[in-house]
């Protein structure tokens, strides 16, 4: 089932969404950029100000002439009627229900018999491998259980779009990775939207990444297009990458802050267009002075932080960033407020078009 | 305190708050103990099973049950409303839900008798259409739900907001219709908030006694409660009127002493 949306709440959303037949897409983006809005809208739990939705053949929702004068959309689905299953980031288990009746309440609010319905509450919780909590109350079970229960009550409900709000973020790093995996297998060839502050659910569950900044999406692809040649700095920060914005020339990039960075420019991105530059921080190396010879680029800059990272020492300063070892950074003696040069080899930096 | 059994958890309570805490909780038993000091137990069984005792216990119970039933029709949806809808005036509109809490129950039986008193408001029409309820049994029963309704809005409506909305759009979003989420979801959610609302709603009318008098008057068997026969007995049969107060005593303890149990059971 497709699902097209274009919506507009005043001051916290105006974006557009596609998810096609059988296609999982993740939505990125910093805290307040309005993924949760996004989700809302599409569920039905908040009007937009403007904007259409179709899933399927239905449509969802539509306002008038787009215009701003119709706060209430003269068409509009309720959100029982959508077949668009919410899942948030708390498990939100009906405490009255044994766990059983709480994956039945879909089936059975959809006019199935009792018996029905806890014969497809059984089937659901057998796909998430909760089957032997039927008879649990929700109070006693743990966050990653309760949450596990939570995606098999959403799939009873057999929705044509399923929207997962951050389902990972509330459990601990323990549960995080089976409920990963019983998602990773339940979303396979279903349309869905997943929130989430965690690339390894792009890498593992999503077809697509949709960056949202401010309301608005950023940058959209493939997973691999987005977190290989990151066009947004969001997305480039995702991706573990270092970005700087310009205008792309015949030798690499002329940055927005007026530095020339040169590197290799694919062949589709000309002179003269806007174009970014990217290169990982483990191929920064830091200098105290400015350093003679090679073709390389040196960017003079100011230690903000130093924090352990995978073994090694990340050195940020400012928008970007270089991996050292720890002992090279104790020779140097590096502390945050040096002024200090990162230098990168042409070789490793990519120019490309945004 | 439990104390013995739990360690010492600190109380955050200063040693002298137990002396005003002590002198409150006398200022109530105290006089619940006079009262059952002046009983006359030899005649107490006589007493409150006269005629015109049980006349009056079973109108109040009828009529309590029957005031407490109407409490639920219109205050569980007005408490829904309060809660869930929020609209322009809203807190002007719940001010006005709750005034009765505060007003005196007499000035409540006058604005009752305005309203469906012969040549009330709505009474005229009433009257056309052959009914008469002032000074009825239905002007007690509408006596109690006047002054009673407020209790249940109010608890209802601290439950529901305690427990939020966000089940009920879980379940939305599971395809049940308001309808469904309303039967399934927000009423079992909010089960103990709404029967110590059922509960309070009925000893209020239990209790009933100005309203009652001025709107539906004191006829034995007709609209003569518990309460009202109680001030009469006060004038002519003092151990009467306390026989009878004992009764009711009982009746409220049993109501609320039940309704706790179960509470504290379901949770």
């Amino acid at each position: 089932m497709s699902f097209t949306m274009s919506a507009r709440v005043d001051g916290r959303l105006d974006a557009a969404l596609t998810v096609a037949p059988g296609e999982t897409v993740a939505v990125f983006g910093p805290n307040g950029a309005g993924k949760s809005t996004l989700l809302a809208v599409a569920a039905g739990l908040l009007r937009p100000d403007a904007g259409s939705a179709r899933l399927g053949d239905r449509q969802l929702f539509a306002t008038g002439d787009g215009g701003r004068q119709h706060r209430v959309p003269p068409h509009w689905f309720p959100p029982h009627r959508r077949g668009v299953a919410l899942l948030a980031q708390e498990a939100l288990l009906f405490p009255h229900l044994s766990v059983l009746d709480n994956v039945a309440f879909a089936p059975r609010s959809g006019g199935k018999s009792r018996a029905e319905s806890r014969k497809a509450a059984r089937h659901w919780l057998g796909e998430v491998d909760a089957l032997e909590l039927a008879e649990r109350r929700p109070a006693q079970l743990s966050g990653g259980q309760a949450q596990r229960v939570a995606v098999a009550r959403a799939l009873a409900a057999e929705p044509e779009l399923l929207l997962l709000d951050e389902p990972m973020a509330a459990l601990d790093i323990h549960a995080a990775p089976q409920l990963r995996r019983v998602l990773k297998r339940v979303l396979a060839g279903r349309s869905a939207v997943i929130v989430t502050h965690d690339v390894l659910d792009a890498l593992m569950l999503a077809d697509r990444v949709v960056v949202l900044e401010r309301g608005r999406v950023s940058e959209e692809g493939p997973v691999r297009e987005v977190l290989g040649r990151p066009r947004s700095a969001f997305a480039a920060g995702l991706a573990g990458l270092n970005l700087m914005t310009g205008t792309v020339t015949a030798a690499g990039l002329l940055a927005a802050g007026g530095q020339l960075v040169t590197g290799t420019p694919d062949g589709e991105a000309a002179a003269g267009e806007p174009g970014v530059a990217a290169f990982p921080p483990s191929a920064v190396s830091v200098f105290l002075e400015l350093p003679h010879g090679s073709p390389r680029n040196c960017f003079p800059v100011t230690v903000t932080e130093l924090e352990p990272h995978a073994g090694r020492i990340r050195v940020r300063a400012g928008e970007l960033s270089a991996d050292i070892t720890p002992a090279a950074s104790a020779e140097l003696g590096l502390e945050p407020g040096m002024r200090v040069f990162f230098v990168v080899k042409s070789a490793e930096v990519q120019v490309y078009g945004a | 305190m439990g104390s013995a059994r739990n360690g010492h958890a600190y109380s955050g309570i200063p040693r002298w708050l137990y002396v005003p805490a002590a002198v409150g909780a006398l200022f109530v038993l105290l006089p619940l103990a006079a009262m059952l000091a002046k009983v006359n137990w030899a005649q107490f069984i006589p007493l409150v099973t006269s005629a015109a005792s049980l006349d009056a216990l079973g109108l109040s119970l009828r009529t309590s049950a029957a005031s407490t039933a109407l409490c639920l029709v219109f205050g569980v949806p007005l408490a829904m409303v309060l809660a869930r809808r929020p609209f322009r005036g809203q807190r002007l509109f719940r001010a006005f839900v709750l005034l009765p809490l505060v007003l005196p129950p007499v000035v409540g039986g006058i604005a009752l008798l305005y309203t469906f008193g012969r040549q009330g408001l709505l009474g005229k029409g009433l009257e056309v259409a052959g009914l008469q309820i002032a000074f009825s049994t239905t002007a007690v029963v509408l006596a109690q739900t006047f002054v009673a309704l407020p209790f249940l809005v109010v608890s209802l409506e601290g439950a529901l907001r305690t427990a939020g909305k966000r089940y009920e759009a879980v379940a939305a979003t599971l395809g049940a219709s308001p309808a469904t989420v309303l039967r399934r979801v927000t009423l079992p959610l909010v089960l103990p908030g709404l029967a110590s609302g059922a509960v309070l709603s009925f000893a209020r009318s239990l209790g009933e006694f100005g309203a009652t008098l001025t709107f539906a008057g004191s006829l034995q068997g007709v609209t003569r409660t518990l309460p009202l026969e109680i001030y009469l007995q006060r004038e002519s049969d003092a151990d009467a009127a306390v026989a009878l107060s004992l009764l009711l005593v009982a009746v409220a303890v049993a109501v609320v002493g039940l309704s706790y149990r179960k509470q504290q059971v379901s949770a």
